[in-house]
């Protein structure tokens, strides 16, 4: 073969990308630094392409057994017991039940509200009860067969939001995990002032992350006594801080290594603590043996959390200008049985229901409500996509009812530098949405295609075209005063030889942070990215940089990264006389190589840094008022549908996603976030339906069935970012890694109605649109051509 | 190791393996492609059957074309169907069936014959075999006979077939003068996907009238069906002159579809009718 899998690293599609970026950019760059904005090939990338890298499920232990879940079928009642099939010889298994549990039956997630095994009452189908393990990994299937979890089945399980806000209690007080309200101005006065009211009701559905690797973790008793845990996830922290209460040890008794990890987007996590504990449980009543405790795709469907089911009450209105005078939400997401990271999905869910608009009094109220489906949890977004789903179509409703575009009521209401935002945060002199906004238009070809689709449209044949928008932003980082209660750290450390290790426990889960961390290093370095690299994501070697969540690993950790690198440089200048102004690798070695020679004794060179909230940032958590985010991202997307009136199939033909993400630290990667991010929303708008079994379980837990989108299925995606390099992260950079899950939805949305327009169809208000849903909302279209 | 307890035969003449067939019956599982089969068994707690591997038989793979009929192979894999001029020529619709079989890797494994003997309701090229009126060969070792297709499937993956018998070949006859045919899979997606509904439909005509009419569907119901009632009552008609409640009326006669996980049965009586309007040319 003439090329290597280093051709495609190196080359990539960087040099086309680049000259997008370059059309895109505002002409300002001062000076061009050599690291940040370049396209360098990821540190991860020669492993993956070559198929070198070992994921959980490929290593192997000496005497290593494989652990299995015994799980509830109903959708919660009393366990009764479990029985034991005696014809199967059980003294080859391992057995644990929460009985075996050394400290506390809890896997610590905020309320502490989710046992680790279920002991006495349980809430969901397939909630965990047992573990067992046994060498053989083929025995697991016939024994888990020969286990019957005796249950009592509560009689009238909870599945819908609104019937378990009627039912009142159950599962919590209430059946309400959180009750949010958002509070912006005179509402009165606002409703009084309006002219033009919309009122609708939107929903959005369950959601699967489908990473490409299930999870998994093994765990095992090293010779020192530690319990080392490792495997997929997105936070090591978080489950140390799990095994730490649940197997009673210190931390300095538990070790967890991050493995490389197939995808994450938010489902690894607070899940993968879950399965730390269970392998945890099994090897310590293995004597300490390794216990390996993998999920099959249908177990990981089952068990796992999803996205949170919405439904969101909007009423909306404005003056016959289109100014809007007022907006009231009501938000409440399914967070299933516990409460899990519900509470702070729906803060963060709460926040973005204004949208980006301006707007002198708000009301929203948002709660998490219990049900006895499987605890619903993080995914890419986290609550932001189904409440911005509702505010845009919210907006369509309100611009249809005034007899406007659209567009127009969004160019008349956007969020400006000057205005103040329904949550109460001033907006930047740097912000420019219209640009944003008016690079969509432009590169979308909105108006001329709008245009061309009536004139289409008006022959009235089976195929009907649309196209639509959706501007929205989303706040980088933990909500309000989060990243100030992490107080994340990170360091650097250089060896003798001016190698540089970025060490933090934020990990690489396919969306490339190791390379953009080192390109940051690098950059404050004055380095080559070759000479840096991240360390190993170990519990006992990097110290706690938060969790890898939020879009928040290059704007926050980045941030740390980037100063302890200049403290790096700085104590290099002081302590061993690299000359200010020598940005050379090989005066960064010498300076290294002196620093070490006159201290013969020092075991490392290594500087920590902390956060430092911005000034200015104060949130207030009982009126949801102050400034939620130290940053946004603003973005424009455009989608371009053709709908089929015989089979109610949606065909994208064309995608635009404008933002302005402050900085690209590397514009490879960033272009692969959007275009994934865009691929996995078009999933959420059109294809993945989350099919409900009689306990509320995922009956099409096989990846044939709960349909993802293929390459044939996703259009042209077309990524422009804009910089306005004004970010609080390194160099300017915002955070971007969730933003593209929130405007597909929404735009494909509205370009299905606007294809529709004019058959007497009713608006779509739901996502997943199926064919299903679009034909329904078309009945009688498709007769029209029948006799009468 | 007695033949009893043998777990693989790969013979090499179609007569070992109808003796094979013969002794064994239903406990040996003839495998080809083995995309249905092998997924089935990962999913299953059952041990693996016995297996019977027909890919090392010359004589059941390859396609034959005369002047009334093609012959195929049964195990002649659906990515050679789709690359195929005569097919694509004469059967155009087989060639689009097996180029929506699965995905490219599956294709060049699946094989007709295994898309038939498998029986599942959705399986993608069976609508276009009923409605191009196809004929199965089934061998024995006892003899040769020839079925029509449109009463091979009794019931849910219920067939004729007897434990004894493979199906070596099938047969489509050359279409009639004036024949124009309409294929439309519905899918969950437009590859790597299982249909919703899919038809194929079969149209002879005179002038504006249909005279012969044969509409295959998938996925409406337990089997792989020809909608009798609907060709009963679109022969001799002028499609236009058509009662659109009439057509729905023949539909819902042929089938009563229902809800599972890739769709609901209202989603798929509707598009159904709305396929059967696009094959008539009315939408």
């Amino acid at each position: 073969m003439g090329w290597t899998a280093a051709d495609f690293v190196d080359g990539g599609s960087g040099p086309a990308i680049l000259a997008r970026m370059d059309q895109s950019s505002p002409a300002t760059p001062v000076t061009r630094s050599p690291v940040i904005g370049s396209a360098v090939p990821r540190k991860d990338a020669a492993e993956k392409v070559r198929g070198r890298a070992r994921y959980i499920d490929d290593l192997k232990y000496p005497g290593m057994l494989h652990g299995a879940t015994v799980r509830t079928r109903a959708a919660g009642g009393r366990l009764l017991g479990i029985d034991f099939d005696p014809a199967v010889d059980w003294s080859s298994f391992v057995v644990v039940t929460a009985a075996d549990i050394p400290g506390a039956n809890s896997t610590g997630m905020l309320d502490g509200d989710q046992p680790v095994l279920a002991a006495d009452r349980f809430r969901h189908s397939a909630e965990p009860v047992a573990l067992i393990a046994h060498p053989d990994r083929a025995r697991l299937r016939e024994a888990l067969a020969a286990i019957r979890v005796r249950e009592d089945a509560q009689p009238r399980p909870l599945f819908d939001i609104d019937a378990s806000l009627a039912a009142g209690g159950g599962l919590c007080p209430g059946n309400t995990f959180r009750d949010y309200l958002m509070s912006h101005g005179d509402l009165a006065a606002g409703e009084a002032q309006a002219e033009v009211v919309f009122e609708g009701r939107f929903e959005t559905g369950a959601q699967e992350h489908v990473y490409i690797e299930p999870q998994g973790m093994i765990a095992h008793v090293d010779a020192a006594g530690v319990l080392v845990v490792e495997g997929s996830m997105q936070c090591p922290y978080y489950v140390l801080d799990t095994l730490a209460a649940v197997t009673a040890r210190s931390a300095g008794e538990l070790r967890v290594v991050q493995r490389t990890t197939g995808g994450g987007f938010g489902g690894k996590e607070e899940y993968p603590s879950h399965i730390a504990a269970h392998a945890a449980l099994l090897t310590l009543a293995a004597g300490g043996r390794p216990v390996k405790l993998v999920y099959d795709r249908a177990e990981d469907m089952l068990a796992t959390p999803k996205r949170h089911p919405s439904r969101t009450q909007v009423r909306v209105g404005a003056r016959r200008d289109g100014r809007l005078t007022f907006v009231d939400i009501d938000f409440a997401l399914d967070g299933g049985a516990y409460s899990t990271l519900s509470p702070v999905v729906l803060s963060r869910g709460v926040i973005h229901a204004p949208g980006p608009y301006r707007c002198p009094s708000a009301r929203v109220r948002g709660r998490a409500v219990a049900t006895n489906h499987p605890p619903n949890g993080a995914f890419r977004g986290f609550g932001a996509p189904q409440s911005i789903f509702a505010i845009e179509q919210a907006m369509d409703g309100l611009a249809r009812q005034l007899g406007i575009s659209p567009l127009a009521l969004r160019q008349i209401n956007m969020l400006r530098p000057g205005d103040v935002s329904v949550a109460g945060q001033a907006i930047d002199s740097a912000t420019d949405f219209d640009a944003v906004l008016a690079q969509a238009l432009a590169e979308s070809d909105y108006l001329a295609r709008q245009a061309r689709h009536a004139a289409f449209n008006a022959t009235g044949g089976r195929l009907r075209r649309g196209i639509g928008l959706a501007t929205f932003h989303h706040g980088a980082g933990f909500t309000g005063n989060g990243e100030v209660v992490l107080a994340s750290e990170a360091a650097v450390r250089a060896r003798r030889d001016g190698q540089v290790e970025v060490l933090a426990s934020s990990s690489e889960m396919g969306q490339g942070n190791t390379t953009t961390l080192c390109q940051i290093a690098a950059d404050a370095l004055g380095l080559p990215v070759e000479r840096v690299t991240q360390a190993p994501v170990d519990t006992q070697e990097v110290p706690d940089s938060g969790p890898t969540v939020a879009s928040r690993t290059c704007m926050v950790v980045g941030l740390i990264v980037e100063q302890a690198a200049r403290q790096l440089r700085a104590r290099l200048i002081d302590e061993a006389a690299l000359a200010r102004e020598d940005m050379s690798a090989e005066g960064f070695a010498a300076a290294c190589a002196r620093w070490f020679d006159a201290r013969a004794d020092a075991p490392a060179l290594e500087v920590h840094a902390r956060y430092e909230p911005p000034a200015g940032v104060m949130w207030d958590e009982t009126t949801f008022q102050g400034s939620p985010y130290a940053g946004y991202a603003w973005a424009t997307y455009v989608a371009e549908v053709e709908v089929d009136l015989l089979t109610g199939e949606a065909t994208l033909l064309d995608f635009v996603a404008v933002q302005e993400v402050g900085r690209v630290v590397n514009p490879v990667i960033a272009a692969g976030q959007v275009e994934g991010g865009v691929a996995q929303a078009i999933g959420f708008a059109l294809y993945e339906k989350v099919v409900r079994g009689a306990q509320g379980e995922m009956a099409n837990n096989r990846i044939t069935n709960y349909i993802i989108p293929t390459s044939a299925d996703v259009p042209p995606i077309r990524v422009f970012f804009q910089e306005q390099r004004a970010g609080t992260g390194p160099a300017g950079a915002k955070g971007l890694g969730e933003l593209p899950m929130d405007g597909p939805g929404p735009a494909i949305v509205s370009a299905l109605n606007a294809a529709l327009e004019g058959t007497g169809a009713m608006p779509l208000s739901r996502l997943p649109a199926m064919p299903e849903d679009i034909l329904e909302a078309t009945a009688g279209v498709h007769r029209t051509g029948e006799a009468a | 190791m007695s033949a009893g307890a043998q777990r693989w035969y790969r013979p090499r003449e179609l007569a070992e393996a109808l003796a094979i067939k013969a002794s064994r019956g239903a406990d040996v599982q003839p495998i080809a492609g083995g995309t249905d089969l092998m997924v089935a068994w990962r999913l299953s707690t059952a041990p693996m059957p016995a297996l019977l591997d027909l890919g090392a038989i010359g004589e059941l793979r390859g396609i034959c074309e005369d002047p009334d009929r093609v012959v195929i192979g049964a195990t002649t894999p659906c990515s050679t169907l789709a690359a195929d001029a005569r097919i694509q020529r004469g059967w155009p619709m087989l060639a689009q069936s097996a180029a929506l079989t699965g995905s490219v890797a599956i294709q060049n494994r699946a094989t007709l014959g295994g898309n038939v003997m498998n029986a599942s309701p959705a399986a993608d090229n069976p609508p276009v075999l009923l409605a191009y009126g196809a004929r199965l060969h089934l061998a024995s070792a006892s003899g040769r006979r020839v079925v029509d297709y449109s009463g091979f499937h009794t019931g849910y993956r219920q067939t004729i077939a007897r434990p004894d018998e493979l199906v070596v070949a099938i047969e489509l006859p050359r279409p009639a003068e004036a024949t124009t045919v309409w294929y439309r899979k519905v899918g969950t997606r437009r590859a790597q996907a299982i249909s919703k509904v899919a038809l194929a439909a079969c149209l002879q005509w005179q002038g504006s009238r249909v005279i012969r009419a044969r509409f295959g569907f998938a996925s409406l119901g337990p089997v792989p069906a020809l909608a009798g009632a609907l060709a009963h009552r679109v022969e001799g008609c002028d499609p236009g002159r058509l009662d659109a409640g009439a057509l729905a009326q023949a539909i819902d006669e042929d089938f009563r579809p229902i809800d599972d996980v890739r769709s609901t049965g209202a989603y798929r009586r509707q598009v159904a009718i709305n396929l059967v309007r696009g094959a008539l040319g009315l939408a």
